[in-house]
């Protein structure tokens, strides 16, 4: 008999020598050990370890993934755009077609109103608005609910504007190809070191309401220093939709982007972009 | 409060561990969080004994570990923990590192109670 467990070897089917505890592990720590068996023994209500190394939020990373090939199956871009509240997301978003000649349309995110939907639909944008409730992100279902409902052209680019926090967006992928972080010269240079999470995320930070510099003590230098420790390759474009200035520059950025991922494919042979295509019918099966 | 939708992922994950080895109960539940991975520990762990009471981990211990942010440097083949929360390799200050942990939220380990009359 095992003097660990009070099992008796013979009724598992195993020789002494297979029947075995890890040196210093507790009772039960071996995942994979002969002691699987008990979990099926009538007799026995024994504890049993099992080892699993699963991400938590799995189930919304494969969503995610679901959602890059339904964009990836129309070629469309897709741009996840955080930041906290009141930063200029949606005025930025409002103003951005005055510069970039590629079709866009976008998902809004709040907790109540339509009102950020509205003011796109105003200017002849395609917007869906998605409202979360009491949720402070929006997930990769959400995402998946609303990119359905968006009519988009092949080859444009798609928007995820996610409800305004610093915090809770950062930890869920919602299945856009890239995260820009705006950051409002109003809310100050220190935002960056006090949001690490966010700003490590950033593919592309955006300093918003520049032409405000004058009245703040937001300090550029302090900002890209921060993101210099977190989030060394990141670019960062200063922008004000009231003076213009950068825009052009980001409407660049999106564009070189977007080329970079599509063109690449449309220029080599069929079979080379197989691995669009072929997710892209198998996703349009699925739903 | 996202800690609280994690939760929910995570525990949803737990029940579908367990009921795959036929347990009973879960009574212990071993995560690993990541500096970086964007959750307060302490905010997880009231959302895990709020949410707990229904289901199978009711009786459940979270054990939560705490993954400080890991470095690998390209530059000076520097490997180990960064210096707070800074991606920059702490010898060499080079910004040409890769973060190989620190970022995640993993699942690590499950303790299943079988079933008293049979699975």
């Amino acid at each position: 008999m095992c003097q660990d467990c009070g099992c008796s070897l013979p009724r598992f089917g195993m020789q002494a020598s297979q029947h075995t505890h890890a040196a210093k592990a507790p009772h039960g720590a071996l995942s994979t050990s002969s002691h699987e068996d008990l979990s099926t023994n009538p007799q026995l209500s024994d504890a049993k370890t099992l080892s699993v190394i699963h991400k938590i939020l799995d189930k919304n990373d494969v969503e995610a993934a679901h959602n890059r090939r339904h964009f990836e199956a129309s070629r469309i871009s897709a741009f996840n755009l955080m930041s906290s509240p009141g930063s200029g997301k949606t005025t930025l978003l409002e103003h951005l077609s005055e510069y970039t000649s590629i079709p866009y349309g976008v998902i809004e995110g709040d907790l109540e109103t339509s009102k950020d939907a509205d003011r796109l639909i105003a200017k002849g944008i395609d917007a869906i608005q998605i409202q979360t409730g009491s949720a402070c992100h929006l997930d990769a279902f959400m995402v998946h609910g609303a990119l359905h409902r968006l009519n988009q052209k092949e080859g444009s680019i798609a928007f995820v504007e996610n409800v305004g926090n610093l915090v809770c967006p950062a930890s869920y992928d919602v299945g856009t190809h890239r995260s820009v972080v705006l950051l409002s010269i109003p809310e100050g240079d220190d935002k960056i070191a006090k949001y690490p999470v966010m700003f490590r995320r950033a593919d592309l930070v955006l300093i918003t309401k520049c032409d405000l510099a004058p009245y703040f003590d937001f300090s550029v230098e302090d900002a890209k220093a921060a993101l210099m420790a977190l989030n060394p390759h990141s670019p960062v474009i200063e922008i004000s939709v009231k003076d213009g200035r950068g825009m052009q520059e980001f409407a660049n950025w999106l564009q070189a982007d977007h080329q970079a991922r599509f063109d690449a494919v449309k220029t080599a042979p069929l079979s080379a972009s197989s691995t669009y295509s072929a997710a892209s019918t198998h996703t349009a099966e699925e739903c | 409060m996202h800690e609280f939708s994690i939760v929910q992922a995570l525990i949803e994950s737990c029940e579908s561990h367990a009921q795959s080895q036929q347990a009973s109960a879960i009574s212990r539940v071993k995560i690993r969080l990541g500096a970086l991975s964007g959750v307060e520990p302490s905010l997880l762990a009231t959302a895990f004994d709020t949410f707990k009471l229904e289901g199978m981990c009711r009786e459940a211990v979270l054990e939560m570990e705490i993954e400080p942010l890991m470095l690998s440097c390209n530059e000076c083949g520097f490997e180990g923990e960064a210096n707070g929360l800074s991606v920059l390799c702490p010898c060499c200050h080079s910004p040409f590192t890769q973060v190989t942990g620190g970022e995640e939220m993993l699942l690590l380990q499950l303790e299943l109670n079988s079933c008293e009359h049979g699975a």
